[in-house]
């Protein structure tokens, strides 16, 4: 036992896992403080409010609300369940769409304008293609591939832009977000699409169901009642395996990440390192298309379509998570549905306490900041191992038993 | 054209001077993607300043009084403060780059999250709305040089250079104009400067001489988080009326272009924050925007749609960049943390 668990601690896989857990930990405990430093500075929260907001940072995914004397309450709370899974489906496209550009050295901010061309192509196509001639199915389905395909499209103009004329991807990305931004709006802006049906709903494009297109719910709705989750989620997972065979298993993955690791040496070596680029980018814009798919066709969602002032939130939050999961794709559903869980929190932190869904953004934030030195982080874990083998026959001499905080973090690795 | 003039100054001098910034960075060794980050936080650090300056009543009776020197005083401190907030924040991302080695792209993205999130999450604390305005009045009847302001008349006409350098400006403007001389000069002619340029070309030879590469990359970075949050607050006077909402529109990044097309040196980022705020001020004002002064305001009548000229502006900077990025050369070491070790 005590053998497995050093080489298990030894493995670099594990000594990653570790280190994106103590950011996690980390960019909780800064939210906290953020908590606690407004609630002492700030006259309208009280003391027991700093401690409720404290409380639901860590524990909010399991709060119920309030009883009727006003004290929270906890316990098991399947909307909010649904609703993490919810939401964690574009994040998860969006978190493969950067990992996958990562694996080529790519820096894929350029998901949020994927993701809107991702949203206009796949609301277009599925409000108005014939529904009582084709189905619904069909159309979902050919929907959802126009969003992939926009997405992707847009992908490769950065990806083109880096691999031919030398353009740093960051910047070409952040360009195309913003002229995706006008176009998305001045598109929806001359289409019929605008929700003119519903009076409260100026601004906004007719949901999908009115057109009959919905995402299936495969009792999922019945497993989380009350929650907005459906089939997507399924899809999201699939492609992430999907990911992880194309990146690992394939030869296309394994040139994609030899010209991530050195485009020089991967010409030498007979790879089309140009087109290998402009394809990493339109990998990474289908998945971000698809997620946007996802989510719009789901059926419960509404797009506000004046969208020239702001990006989606979700395209950007896609960097903390691959990051968070350093860039794998299988360990990509599991930060995204951490992210988006901490996305409920902030909800229940606005609809409970004085303070708003922002804090979530900074834990994020904090996160990512974190990352960026991860190495470092990494790097104290393996001084710690180079100590570990004197401790280990100190260890057996005495007949100690193993560190129990390591057991309790490998443990913890596996469900994070 | 006096309106098109001052239009696009209002845009050119903020781009200018984060440009600048970026240049500070960059030329000792750190890309700093952050400067879009550190833009709103100065902004909301401004406008933080000049409403806890309003709220405590210190300036209503210079206000009453029309003692606009002491207004214009205000708008300097809060360009003051969100300078030194600007630098303290950009701290951060030296720390992160310099001393643990970070990704500084990484870094960089990392403090664009987190700005907006802080601001928008203390705004909504503060003010309990999204947006954090003035306590009083606007940003024109407080800050705004206008011919009232040097006691004359309103119907008197000052000829056109009159007109356009000393009615309806700001300040800030002409101060971040004479930073950005004096800075550039710095660059170039002192050997503070030679030195920082040193440590964004080769380190290693730098570090032999005797020079504190970290130290000088403390110092880009410092002067840089200083320009952008400065220039952050300034374009948050100058262009939304003295509001902080969390967002600048993409405008550190828009910087980060210019800084690449200017090719690094202060010279040619001048000329083409110039063209950049000319195109970005077409997008703001297209529909009010009289060219030649005979009351027609050609541009909106052409037909060309709105979301085009709101487009522009990052069209062309990709074009731009298209043809440049060939020839541009980029300090050799930066993004490249410092490693004494290495050779």
């Amino acid at each position: 036992m005590k053998g497995k668990l050093a080489t298990l601690y030894q493995k670099d896989g594990t000594k990653k896992i570790l280190a994106s857990l103590v950011s996690i930990l980390i960019g909780l405990l800064v939210g906290a403080f953020v908590v606690i430093i407004v609630g002492l500075f700030n006259s309208r929260i009280s003391l027991k409010g700093a401690w409720e907001g404290v409380r639901l940072i860590f524990f909010g995914i399991f709060s119920t609300g309030r009883d009727a004397s006003g004290a929270l309450t906890w316990g098991f709370n399947p909307t909010s369940l649904g609703n993490t899974l919810f939401r964690a489906m574009p994040l998860i496209m969006t978190g493969l769409s950067v990992a996958v550009a990562f694996k080529t050295g790519l820096f894929n901010i350029g998901a949020p304008g994927q993701y809107l061309f991702g949203t206009m192509a796949s609301l277009m196509v599925a409000l108005s293609l014939p529904t009582e001639k084709m189905g619904a199915v069909p159309v979902w389905i050919i929907a959802f591939l126009a969003g992939v395909l926009a997405g992707a499209l847009w992908g490769a103009i950065p990806g083109a832009m880096k691999a031919f004329l030398n353009i740093n991807e960051v910047l070409a990305c952040i360009m195309t977000n913003w002229i995706a931004a006008n176009i998305v709006t001045w598109a929806f802006d001359i289409s019929n699409f605008k929700n003119v049906a519903e009076s409260t709903k100026t601004g906004y494009v007719y949901k999908t169901t009115f057109n009959g297109v919905a995402t299936a719910k495969l009792g999922l709705d019945k497993l989380f009642p009350g929650s907005q989750v459906n089939a997507g989620i399924l899809v999201a997972i699939l492609a992430a395996i999907g990911m992880y065979v194309l990146i690992n298993k394939t030869t296309l993955g394994y040139q994609l990440k030899a010209c991530g690791s050195n485009r020089h040496a991967a010409r030498y070596a007979g790879i089309k390192d140009k087109r290998n680029i402009v394809l990493s980018m339109a990998i990474a814009g289908a998945l971000s298309g698809g997620g946007a798919a996802l989510y719009w066709l789901s059926g419960n969602t509404e797009f506000f379509w004046s969208t020239y002032q702001s990006l989606p939130a979700i395209g950007f939050n896609g960097i903390p998570v691959a990051l968070l999961a350093v860039n794998n794709p299988i360990a990509v559903i599991f930060t995204g549905i951490f992210m988006s869980m901490l996305n409920v929190i902030g909800l229940q932190m606005s609809n409970l306490t004085a303070y708003n869904e922002y804090l979530t953004d900074i834990i994020v934030a904090v996160i990512v900041y974190l990352s960026a030195f991860a190495l470092v982080i990494r790097m104290i874990f393996e001084s710690r191992k180079k100590k570990a083998p004197a401790a280990e026959k100190k260890a057996k001499e005495n007949e100690e038993p193993p560190k129990p905080d390591a057991a309790q973090n490998g443990k913890g690795g596996e469900q994070a | 054209m006096t309106f098109l003039i001052q239009q696009t100054l209002i845009f050119a001098v903020p781009l200018m001077i984060v440009a600048l910034a970026g240049v500070f960075s960059e030329r000792s060794g750190i890309i700093n993607l952050a400067l879009e980050g550190i833009m709103i936080f100065g902004a909301f650090i401004g406008v933080l300043f000049v409403r806890a300056m309003q709220l405590s009543g210190a300036y209503d009776a210079a206000k009453a009084a029309g003692d606009w020197l002491s207004l214009q005083g205000l708008e300097l401190l809060s360009m003051l403060a969100a300078a030194v907030m600007g630098s303290v924040f950009s701290l951060l991302l030296a720390f992160a780059a310099i001393n643990l080695r970070a990704d500084q792209t990484i870094g960089g993205t990392a403090l664009n999250l987190l700005a907006p999130a802080l601001v928008l999450f203390l705004i909504r604390v503060i003010a309990n709305q999204e947006t954090l305005n003035m306590a009083k009045g606007d940003a024109a009847s407080w800050f705004m040089i206008k011919k009232s302001t040097f006691g004359i008349d309103k119907s008197v006409h000052l000829g056109f250079l009159g007109e356009t350098l000393i009615n309806k400006v700001y300040l800030a403007t002409y101060v971040c104009i004479l930073l950005f001389v004096i800075l550039s000069i710095i660059l170039y002619k002192t050997r503070f400067g030679l030195r920082l340029r040193a440590c964004g070309e080769n380190p290693q030879a730098a570090d032999s001489l005797g020079i504190n590469v970290y130290k000088m990359r403390y110092a880009g970075v410092t002067i840089s988080g200083a320009l952008a949050g400065m220039g952050g607050f300034v374009y948050a006077l100058t262009t939304s009326n003295c509001s902080s909402t969390g967002d600048v529109a993409g405008f550190g990044f828009l910087a980060l272009a210019v800084m690449i097309f200017g090719n690094w040196t202060p010279l040619n980022i001048a000329v083409s924050s110039l063209i950049f705020g000319l195109f970005k001020c077409i997008a703001a004002s297209y529909s009010s925007l009289d060219i030649n002064g005979d009351g027609v305001y050609m541009l909106s009548q052409i037909g060309i749609s709105s979301h085009l000229y709101r487009m522009l502006p990052y069209i062309i900077t990709l074009v731009v960049l298209a043809f440049t990025s060939k020839g541009s050369r980029a300090p050799k070491a930066e993004g490249i943390p410092y490693d004494k070790g290495s050779r």
